[in-house]
């Protein structure tokens, strides 16, 4: 009966994965889609593509994620199935509302909460936690933005001489390449976590050793899941992202993905695995203050803010319950039990997100104080 | 406050950030602008033109080197990854 839970977890975390790609798609393309330098459709085309590349760019696994957090002898396969139902949860709550937030924090916050209910506060490394993800997690938008800036400045001082038509022309060229490096970085990044999930899945179920890597199989899985899930592209976020904060023009959509690229590889490369959400709004905000004259939505950057702050300890509240509403039910039945509330949850914001959809069609709509364009879907958009 | 936040980290990131996040895209724009100059006979463009290219042969040859510069460092960058990412 251990493989059927094992199973499940696996395809579970496959689903994360999946939300953790269309959540993100916005971080890699909203400023290209937004001043069409790309069309939509080949956007996302794009970043699924190059998703899939970087997952297999660097393999070693990033279980620090889990690993490095919890204490992973008093983690159970049904600990597990909560914080990644508690992550999903909170990824498809934010994806409905039209809210960037971290997919990564959503991970964490599932995994502890319920690492917390079934444990005790006590299996929680509180101190690694801080300096490995919530401090980096609050100073990469800064040195993002600060990045992103002084991009924008000199993008703009540079190109003084150029007819406005050159300029468009010319960083929307750039914008192409800059974008397809976030996409690159954020597959590089993200599905690491995924991998490094099912693997401690896969040990704490005794299926491999306890030091093992990444088999291939879960290798292709994730990175298939996350390319699949860029693809189907989180079109409300990418509006937000590309309409809400700041309206944006081509320098700023490449300075913007230049810095988000160069923060996201360099903060791997010592090795913290970043939020690619805080640092691509970082950027964005940052390109927003970078350029004389331009508007920065400061509403939206601060429920967006909000949500940031939430996300960790609500995260681990629905990963809590999660498991308490498990073990409440006891064994096999109890992740049945979740599974079905979570299936169902699911469904009720898939239903709700019809009632204002946000498609390839209406993402460069004008914003008007919310995700959901108001004017009907039928507008045509223009290339 | 070193055991929380790794200065020497940060700084470096912040840096390296800078010359690779705003400095690459800066050579990207000086090889734009060194794309647009006019051969000298040449009349002004129009407002409302989008050429890039003006026509100035030592405009092309310096933004060539330019572009080549951000490509090879973006190139270099996906192998180093692509390095750390697979320890022998």
């Amino acid at each position: 009966m251990n493989d059927v839970l094992l199973a499940l977890v696996v395809v579970t975390a496959l689903s994360f994965d999946f939300t953790n790609g269309f959540h993100d798609t916005g971080n890699a393309m909203a400023t290209s889609i937004a001043t069409k330098a790309l069309n939509p459709r080949v956007a996302v085309g794009l970043s699924g593509a190059l998703n899939l590349v970087g997952a297999f760019l660097s393999l070693t696994v990033a279980a620090t994620i889990a690993s490095g957090l919890v204490n992973t002898g008093l983690v159970t396969l049904t600990v597990v199935f909560a914080g990644l139902a508690g992550g999903i949860i909170w990824n498809l709550l934010t994806w409905l509302l039209g809210i960037p937030s971290s997919s990564s924090h959503a991970l964490i916050g599932g995994i502890i909460g319920a690492t917390i209910a079934a444990a005790g506060g006590h299996a929680v490394q509180w101190h690694d936690l801080f300096s490995k993800v919530i401090i980096p997690a609050g100073l990469s938008p800064v040195v993002a933005a600060l990045v992103a800036a002084t991009g924008t400045w000199l993008l703009y001082r540079i190109s003084r001489g150029l007819t406005e038509g050159a300029r468009s022309h010319g960083f929307r060229i750039g914008q192409i390449g800059s974008a397809s490096m976030v996409s690159l970085a954020h597959g590089t990044n993200d599905a690491q976590k995924t991998m490094g999930i099912i693997t401690l899945a896969l040990i704490v179920n005794h299926s491999v050793p306890a030091n093992a890597s990444a088999p291939f199989w879960v290798i292709l899985s994730c990175a298939l899941a996350i390319s699949l899930g860029t693809y189907m592209g989180g079109w409300r976020v990418i509006r937000t992202l590309g309409k809400g904060l700041v309206e944006i023009e081509a320098p700023q959509g490449m300075a913007a993905e230049s810095a988000s690229a160069a923060v996201i590889l360099l903060s791997s490369h010592f090795g913290y695995s970043l939020s690619t959400t805080h640092v691509a709004t970082g950027s964005i905000i940052g390109t927003g203050l970078g350029k004389k004259g331009a508007e920065v939505r400061w509403s939206v950057a601060g429920r967006m803010a909000t949500a940031w702050l939430f996300t960790l300890p609500l995260a681990a509240v629905v990963g809590a319950g999660a498991d308490a509403l498990a073990r409440g039910v006891g064994g096999d039945a109890g992740v049945i039990v979740d599974l079905i509330a979570l299936l169902a949850v699911v469904a009720v914001i898939y239903l709700r997100s019809r009632q204002s959809r946000v498609g390839h069609d209406n993402v460069n709509a004008e914003w008007t104080g919310s995700v959901a364009p108001s004017v009907p879907a039928a507008e045509p958009a223009t290339a | 406050m070193n055991s929380w936040i790794n200065l020497t980290a940060l700084w470096q990131i912040v840096v390296v950030g800078l010359l690779a996040g705003a400095g690459l895209p800066a050579l990207f724009a000086i090889g734009l602008r060194a794309l647009s100059v006019r051969r000298r006979a040449a009349a002004a463009p129009a407002a409302d033109s989008d050429a890039i290219v003006g026509g100035s042969v030592p405009g092309i040859v310096a933004a060539t080197v330019c572009f080549l510069i951000v490509l090879a460092a973006i190139g270099w960058g996906i192998y180093a990854i692509y390095q750390a990412g697979h320890p022998k």
